[in-house]
């Protein structure tokens, strides 16, 4: 087995790569696909390596362009669509939840939809009310639509090559933060979608999380780790279908639940999986299920506003010390994630 | 003249079609209010010499996407009485068993391959499926058929410009009965013409009344040419009166937003009247056509017995063919 370093960026644009290798039917498309800045460097080589044919820029046109996607894919191709920006897939949402999902059953289950739909998350630098939404509860909410949340680089990989391969509409949405992240990757390694993955494990509390959220939830557990608290991190990967099974194991171990949804909570997944948990594990339960997720409020410009919109770190360490009893950890000295050391903008 | 460009066997075969979709619809209105039949139907009776003039001319290999109003092109691509009448009555036999109804038929194994009650949605559709005759290196043709009123929504003009710039070649046929719903096109339209406009795109063109099934097929043959011989887009504009209200079985005159045609009118404006004249002006019997309507009522009133005794899908087939 060979592990290579990688970005997470790097993740996507192999996993793109080596399916449009195996596959002839596979193809990207999508605005600003084969610009020089290339989707944040997620769809480098591709052009160069396949031609125009199989990677290609776009027309503004987000709605026709979607529905060009489902006719290719019951065409029996298998696209790839990229957005840039998940705000953007919301002028294409008539073709999503009107057509993409429906029309396998509409066809008496005649027709198949390989299609995967591709969506960046921004956040910082002034990203915004209109650049920084993840919607993957709107989603989530359609039957006939899987959607995907990678965190790690080895699961951008893995994921987005098992989304391909899917006969069904699969969203999958990449948070911008995370490309930068480095890992392991194993080519021969398959991530079925709809399986969770313990990030971290821990017997005093779980933090259920949603893409960045796991970054967050893996630093608070690493700080309450110093003072002997163990919290166990699972990372839900797949919002649809739910790997319930990973989630309730975990909740009826440690008996504690903080739900760290990267999205807002009114109506969210959030709301879903406190359902569930409350449902399943009701017996475990010795506190009810904590919720996290962006302020009830548009996403603000400017940073000082901006920091209060963001669950973090320190909102899931002092929720869980809270439900555990304890006293406030010092976080002075403490160093938190900041973007001002990667991503200086404009985009 | 219909014997200039129509063989007396297709000229025959197109009869069917005709009559086979305006007996379906007829019969739909007979057996409407029995209420067994729970789909809202919009029926395209006048319409009917568009969709099966512009099928005439293209192989069965040819991918047609098409809206609510699509009675007539179903028929025509299939001439499944059988699945048509099965899916209005919401039983098991029906192409998607039950669960698509009127509005939304399809029956992708005929290349009739998806139909949509938003108005609009499958335009792009056709789109995919010319990129994907394209990446595949096949020549054929796409037709999506839509109605005057899919031209004011922003899809429409985002897949003219698509087609245009990687010259797909798709048929885009406008069904144009002059309303959207009660809505006449004046009441809608900051443009004079559709057709100068999308001109400009550098699409091939072609008009026509859509009464006329000769001229749609003399029409839609001209274009087609265009499109093998230079590969490109082509628009066709089909004018037709509808004889029904927006959705259901009877006539909406009374309603007041348009004018019931003249009695010397209805022969102009009736596809099947129309050509029925034109086939006995070119001296066919008018037995010949008698046995035909004969054959095709049976057929149809076959299908429909079965329908009504077919089985509805068991409670296990509501969570059937969501994903795979």
């Amino acid at each position: 087995m060979t592990q290579t370093m990688m970005s997470y960026r790097d993740g996507l644009m192999l996993a793109a790569a080596h399916e449009m290798e195996a596959d002839p039917d596979v193809f990207v498309f999508g605005l600003d696909v084969p610009d020089h800045k290339r989707i944040f460097g997620s769809t480098r080589g591709l052009v160069e390596k396949f031609g125009e044919k199989r990677c290609f820029g776009t027309p503004l046109s987000e709605d026709a362009m979607t529905g060009m996607a489902l006719g290719a894919a019951i065409s029996g191709l298998r696209p790839i669509h990229v957005h840039i920006r998940v705000d953007f897939m919301l002028l294409a949402m008539n073709q999503i939840v009107n057509m993409i999902s429906n029309l396998r059953y509409m066809s008496g289950g005649k027709l198949k939809i390989p299609l995967v739909l591709r969506a960046v998350i921004g956040r910082g630098w002034g990203q915004s009310a209109q650049h920084s939404k993840s919607l993957h509860s709107f989603f989530a909410h359609v039957p006939g639509l899987k959607v995907v949340m990678p965190t790690t680089p080895q699961d951008a990989y893995s994921l987005l090559r098992s989304a391909v391969r899917d006969d069904n509409p699969v969203v999958f949405l990449e948070h911008r933060w995370l490309y930068d992240i480095e890992g392991e990757v194993d080519f021969e390694k398959i991530a079925p979608l709809g399986k969770a993955a313990v990030r971290k494990e821990g017997k005093a509390l779980t933090v259920v999380g949603t893409s960045w959220m796991n970054v967050e939830a893996v630093k608070a557990a690493e700080i309450l780790a110093k003072r002997g608290v163990d919290i166990e991190v699972v990372d839900v990967r797949s919002i649809y279908p739910l790997d319930e099974e990973t989630i309730v194991n975990s909740v009826k171990k440690t008996g504690h639940c903080i739900v760290a949804d990267y999205d807002w909570t009114y109506c969210g997944f959030s709301a879903e999986l406190a359902s569930v948990i409350h449902h399943r594990c009701f017996a475990d339960l010795k506190k009810p299920v904590e919720r996290l997720g962006f302020a009830p409020v548009p996403c603000p410009t400017t940073r000082p506003l901006e920091n209060l919109f963001y669950p973090s770190a320190v909102h899931i360490i002092r929720t869980a010390e809270k439900m555990l009893g304890l006293s406030p950890t010092d976080l002075d000295g403490e160093s938190f994630y900041s973007y001002e050391n990667k991503f200086k903008g404009p985009f | 003249m219909m014997q200039d460009i129509l063989t007396k066997e297709e000229s025959l075969g197109l009869y069917r079609k005709l009559v086979l979709a305006r007996f379906c619809e007829e019969k739909i209105c007979q057996e409407y209010f029995k209420d067994e039949m729970k789909t809202p139907v919009h029926l395209g009776i006048g319409g009917e010499g568009i969709p099966i003039g512009v099928h005439h001319c293209l192989p069965p290999s040819t991918k047609a996407f098409g809206t609510y109003r699509n009675h007539s092109l179903y028929l025509a691509m299939t001439e499944d009485t059988d699945g048509f009448f099965g899916e209005l009555y919401g039983k098991r036999n029906g192409p998607a068993k039950g669960k698509a109804g009127s509005m939304h038929l399809s029956l992708p194994e005929k290349n009739f391959v998806a139909t949509s009650a938003v108005v609009g949605t499958t335009v792009p559709l056709a789109l995919g499926a010319a990129f994907a005759n394209t990446y595949r290196g096949s020549d054929d043709v796409v037709t999506v058929f839509f109605g005057d009123g899919a031209v004011e929504e922003g899809a429409f003009w985002e897949s003219i410009n698509f087609a245009a710039l990687r010259r797909l070649k798709i048929l885009f046929v406008c069904e144009d009965n002059g309303l959207a719903i009660h809505t006449h096109a004046r009441q809608r339209r900051g443009f004079k013409s559709l057709l100068n406009i999308v001109e400009a795109f550098d699409f091939y063109k072609g008009s026509g009344d859509g009464s006329d099934l000769t001229e749609v097929i003399r029409v839609t043959r001209q274009v087609t040419r265009q499109m093998q011989d230079k590969p490109g887009p082509a628009l066709l504009n089909f004018t037709y009166h509808r004889f029904l209200e927006h959705v259901g079985p009877r006539e909406d005159f009374d309603a007041g937003y348009r004018q019931k045609p003249e009695p010397e009118d209805i022969k102009r404006l009736d596809p099947v009247l129309r050509f029925e004249e034109e086939l006995k002006e070119s001296g066919l019997q008018a037995q010949a056509l008698e046995a035909i309507r004969c054959e095709v009522q049976e057929k149809i009133d076959r299908s429909v017995k079965t329908a009504q005794q077919a089985p509805f899908p068991p409670p296990e087939e509501l969570f059937a063919d969501v994903l795979i």
